[in-house]
């Protein structure tokens, strides 16, 4: 089969690699119907996440149809089936997953023995995100073994496109679970660093749950007119100041809930010399992420407020304002989604046409196009905002 | 065909039959070899600059050639990382700070000048490739001032923004009722 496979920083191809195989009583084989390229493989096209090896694959946005259940699966799945994989894989037995907390699951990942060197515990196993999760392949193939899929699948109907319900496997639920975390009431303004498809998902999700403002933070013209059709006030932080325009959104009080789906890559700007430092000691590995969002949002988040991490930080941030976090009182979630919690619930608003997510798709090409369409979406070039891949 | 990568796959995944063509191009080969050539070069000059100073006829000179082997070794990394066009045109300056250097040293006086004509002619022909990489890797990020498509028609809403607003005020107003409900019966 085709598939896009990791051959070192910056180097991503379209390979022919063998078929999935069945390992595991509780596998299933899915023929990739569309799959999508997500704001985070830019970190690992990057090479900034330490744990890909050259030979891995790609993706973990992905749905496609069972062609092959494992002996423990039939009956929660069968050939046929059309289905969306949420990126997280879960068993849907453990103590996590009881709770609700899946993107903790304690027994799926198969290479625990790393994440607990650097994360202190695992978290669960992911696809196509290097070995510290797992190493299971991806997505970003013709074909997609799913392991635990009598737990790790998302059943959809007939009659939706994919492109409605591809993005239930990441970005949606990411978005939401970003806004849930914040708690909104419906006098909260919510600030959202970032406008790329989590920060669109999260300015709709927060819209959803009736917040009173929200606002959108980004510096590209095409992300922002995508914001704004969405109900957000937009601010352009390249040209206008951050924390002035929303002091002066607020009334002086800072937005009550902050949301970050921006990341562990924020733009660097000489007008803001931390993103400067930042990005010189990622180069010389002296610091993995660039927190400059997280350091902004401390400082104008109103006191009392919440601030909601969507966006994916590998390691260790420097200069972290803690002064300000423990004074002004906030509060921080965050997490890789927990996917499952939140999709029955995303899936009845796409099925009453509450809410449409292809809107965020800009550009859908053959999976072989996949390689130059990572260069297109890291550039931001032709206004690329979200690729899907059809294999 | 053997694929070292494959060696390193879990029993059962996918390994690799046939690679596709790279994203690779000739440039980014030559600017990563450009960058070990850089580090290369600074770890000598950081750690036996004696032997440089001696080699040039330039005794005297070691702390600035350390400082030029730290120079390297930072312009080196940063011509590996994802912003090697930054660190390609630093070695492109780096080169003409050597330059400025080693034609300090080319005095009549001076017993290893031919070494040090041999040097400058080095560096010449590493600054070209130098330019000629830093030319080919330009970032192809557009500029600020290029046309962008818009994207103002894409709500996400299928029945309107305002529909979802005033759906969620309903349900906030619904909740608060039944918050008040709830305080009110515990008054006696």
């Amino acid at each position: 089969m085709k598939a896009l496979v990791w051959h070192g920083k910056e180097d991503i191809r379209c390979d022919t690699v063998t078929d999935p195989e069945i390992q595991d009583p509780r596998d299933a084989i899915i023929k990739v119907t569309s799959c999508a390229i997500c704001g985070s493989d830019l970190h690992l096209f990057h090479n900034f996440i330490p744990g890909m090896l050259p030979g891995d694959i790609m993706g973990h946005e992905t749905m496609g149809e069972v062609v092959e259940v494992g002996s423990d699966v039939d009956g929660k799945l069968r050939k046929g089936d059309r289905i969306v994989v949420p990126f997280t894989i879960i068993c849907g037995e453990c103590d996590q997953c009881k709770r609700g907390n899946f993107s903790v699951c304690e027994t799926t990942n198969r290479k625990r023995h790393l994440a607990e060197k650097v994360f202190g515990h695992s978290c669960a196993g992911l696809f196509g995100y290097t070995h510290l999760t797992g190493g299971y392949p991806g997505g970003q193939a013709e074909y997609l073994r799913v392991p635990f899929a009598d737990a790790t699948h998302i059943k959809v109907p007939p009659g939706i496109p994919d492109e409605q319900l591809l993005f239930l496997s990441d970005i949606f639920p990411t978005g939401w679970q970003a806004a849930m975390q914040c708690a909104i009431e419906p006098t909260d303004t919510v600030a959202i660093w970032g406008c790329g498809p989590v920060g669109q998902m999260a300015i709709r999700s927060a819209i959803l749950l009736g917040a009173n403002q929200v606002i959108a933070i980004d510096c590209l013209p095409e992300r922002l007119s995508m914001a704004e059709a969405g109900g957000a006030t937009t601010i352009n932080f390249e040209t206008e100041s951050v924390v002035e325009r929303l002091n002066e959104l607020t009334d002086g009080k800072g937005p009550e809930k902050c949301i970050d789906c921006a990341g562990m890559e924020a733009h660097v700007m000489p007008s803001q010399p931390d993103t400067v430092l930042d990005r010189a000691k990622q180069m010389v590995m002296l610091e993995s992420d660039r927190p400059h969002v997280l350091r902004e949002m401390i400082y104008v988040c109103r006191p009392g407020g919440i601030i909601s991490v969507a966006g994916v930080y590998s390691g260790l941030s420097d200069s972290m304002p803690m002064g300000a976090f423990m004074n002004k009182s906030l509060t921080m979630r965050t997490g890789q989604t927990h996917v499952n919690r939140w999709t029955d619930d995303l899936l009845r608003r796409i099925e009453e046409g509450e809410i449409d997510p292809s809107f965020v798709i800009t550009h859908t090409v053959p999976l072989a196009q996949g390689p130059e369409m990572y260069q297109v979406f890291r550039d931001k070039r032709d206004s690329c905002v979200k690729v899907v891949l059809k294999p | 065909m053997f694929h070292f990568s494959n060696i390193v796959r879990t029993k059962g995944d996918p390994k690799i039959v046939e690679g596709g063509p790279s994203l690779k191009q000739p440039a980014d080969q030559l600017a990563r070899a450009l960058g070990w050539f850089s580090i290369g070069l600074g770890v000598v000059e950081l750690f036996a600059p004696r032997r440089v100073t001696e080699t040039l006829g330039m005794e005297g000179t070691e702390t600035l050639v350390r400082t030029f082997g730290v120079r390297e070794i930072l312009a080196g990394i940063m011509s590996l990382s994802v912003d090697k066009n930054a660190g390609l045109w630093a070695r492109v300056g780096g080169d003409g700070l050597d330059a400025a250097a080693l034609l300090s040293g080319l005095t009549p006086d001076n017993p290893k000048k031919s070494n040090i004509a041999l040097a400058l002619l080095m560096v010449g022909g590493i600054a070209m490739l130098d330019y000629r990489a830093a030319q080919d890797t330009k970032p192809r990020r557009p500029p600020r001032n290029a046309w962008r498509r818009l994207y103002p028609n894409r709500s996400g809403f299928p029945k309107g923004i305002e529909s979802v607003r005033t759906a969620a005020r309903q349900i906030a107003a619904h909740a608060g009722h039944n918050e008040v409900k709830q305080g009110d019966e515990r008054v006696p």
